[in-house]
């Protein structure tokens, strides 16, 4: 698993990452009302509106860590948002994006860098 | 120019209960404790939660010469408020307290506010009034520039200022307050705590029941340890309260009301002192009256929304055409209804509960029907 500063996950298995928020994104954000799934077949850039989370008190956008076209959605998340917070890094996943560049994934932080990017926050 | 934020006397409890703390009307100030938004919100709908308020704007205008006539001293006092003011204080009775609107010279609201006329023979000439955090600077010169040579204006923004909310407050207010179960929702008394005389009075901005307490700085951090030490009760941040006002149909001056908006359009005619209105003495009087009679543009209502995101401050609000029609002046997710709800104005003729709108969240179109206010019923105490 891989990480961005934005608080973003992604697993990469061949050619397609799932992506989600982390365990510590999903405690910043508070209890997750209503999320925002992409459409299947958008295509993304790094940095697009990837998915919205709502929590009581405000929406928070999900940026894509990771180009790609979003060939599934969890749509779980449309009646049980809450997932998000019970399981954040496994159940909670936004979305599965086909990679153009598998490779890139290489270029985010791994989990002992991001952990240490944690600890500057 | 950012200065720097103020903290309450109860910072430190806050940082110690885990609190999560953001600016608010100029204040450091927690947004939610460990629990949650969420969880807090529904804990003060069942149960009892506390809040410190102390960023709001407590004071007391007292006449600066009393005759020793009470009701006669209360009139003169009255009489310094009442230009700027939409309500009726001067038939305030002993104890009572009044909600009511501080207007400009074009009816808009310049705050809402709380006004109280104290108890005891030996206080009156003076009212407890408490305004808004984010307006109280410019509300306490208002009031000090038409008090002038008349009557004293002294803040108490030094001192805590804590609401305990819920269906349990009562009775956990009652055992540290001797006689704070004696007299109902909008009305308030002094009370003694750990030897501080404290303005006790029964209101709330949540739809619950409840009181909010003026207290002074030594004794507030005991008092505010002591309700926690209480199993029936849990610190609330400003988080819940805003989910709590808003289900209760309360609008937030700086979002659903502000200096453009008239107590017509808000739908807070209750506010208008009717007798002050049809002798035009009030601020923005003719306003007010053409409005009044229905010559009206727009008026807060209340919003289901009925698919998809929360519908959130500024969000437009469209016809059943599609043709834009309002907006959204706040909104967000109702922990007790577990759904979307918000207020916003509308023309008068879409404003019939019932009445189908939409609601367009980032750029998509959700259907909406006009709700009837408060989303979830008051619960205050008006009879003991």
């Amino acid at each position: 698993m891989r990480f961005t500063k934005d608080h973003e996950w992604v697993e990469v298995a061949g050619d397609v990452a799932t992506i989600g928020v982390t365990a510590y994104a999903a405690e910043q954000l508070g209890d997750v009302v209503f999320v925002e799934l992409p459409p299947v077949g958008k295509a993304v850039k790094v940095g697009d509106n990837l998915a919205v989370v709502e929590s009581v008190k405000a929406a928070s956008d999900v940026y894509a860590p990771i180009a790609g076209e979003v060939v599934a959605v969890n749509d779980e998340l449309t009646g049980t948002p809450e997932t998000v917070n019970a399981e954040p890094e496994s159940g909670g996943w936004f979305a599965k994006l086909k990679l153009s560049d598998p490779g890139a994934v290489d270029a985010l932080m791994d989990r002992d860098a991001y952990e240490a990017f944690l600890g500057t926050l | 120019m950012s200065q720097p934020l103020k903290r309450t006397s109860l910072y430190q409890a806050h940082v110690a209960a885990g609190a999560r703390l953001v600016e608010f009307g100029g204040y450091e100030m927690p947004v939610q404790y460990r629990d949650g938004v969420l969880k807090e919100h529904l804990w003060t709908r069942e149960h009892c939660g506390v809040f410190d308020v102390s960023h709001m704007g407590p004071s007391f205008l007292t006449l600066n010469e009393t005759s020793g006539d009470g009701d006669a001293d209360h009139r003169a006092i009255a009489a310094v408020i009442e230009p700027l003011i939409s309500g009726d204080i001067a038939s305030l009775k002993p104890g009572q307290v009044r909600y009511t609107l501080l207007l400009n010279d074009e009816g808009g609201i310049v705050d809402d506010l709380m006004i109280g006329r104290p108890v005891s023979a030996g206080r009156q000439g003076r009212l407890y009034i408490v305004v808004n955090a984010g307006a109280k600077e410019g509300d306490f010169a208002l009031i000090q520039q038409a008090a002038a040579g008349r009557a004293t204006l002294a803040r108490a923004d030094d001192r805590a200022l804590i609401a305990v909310q819920g269906p349990e407050a009562a009775a956990v207010v009652a055992g540290l307050f001797p006689g704070a179960g004696e007299f109902t929702f909008m009305h308030h008394r002094r009370i003694d705590y750990a030897g501080e005389g404290c303005a006790v009075a029964r209101s709330g901005y949540t739809g619950e029941d409840g009181y909010e307490i003026l207290v002074r700085a030594p004794a507030c951090v005991e008092l505010w340890e002591r309700l926690l030490a209480d199993e029936r009760v849990r610190p609330i941040g400003l988080g819940a309260r805003d989910s709590l006002r808003l289900e209760a149909g309360l609008p937030l001056h700086g979002h659903d009301i502000d200096e453009t908006t008239s107590p017509i359009e808000a739908n807070l005619g209750f506010a208008v002192a009717k007798p002050r209105l049809k002798a035009r003495a009030l601020r923005g009087a003719e306003r007010i009256a053409r409005e009044l009679a229905g010559d009206l543009t727009r008026v807060r209502v209340g919003l289901r929304v009925l698919e998809g995101a929360p519908a959130r401050e500024g969000a437009e609000i469209a016809d059943a055409g599609g043709q834009v029609v309002g907006r959204v002046t706040s909104g967000g997710f109702s922990p007790s209804l577990s759904a979307p709800i918000a207020m916003g104005f509308v023309p008068p003729a879409l404003s019939a509960p019932g009445a189908r709108l939409s609601v367009i969240v980032r750029g998509k179109s959700q259907s909406a029907e006009v709700a009837a206010l408060p989303f979830v019923p008051h619960r205050y105490v008006r009879t003991v």
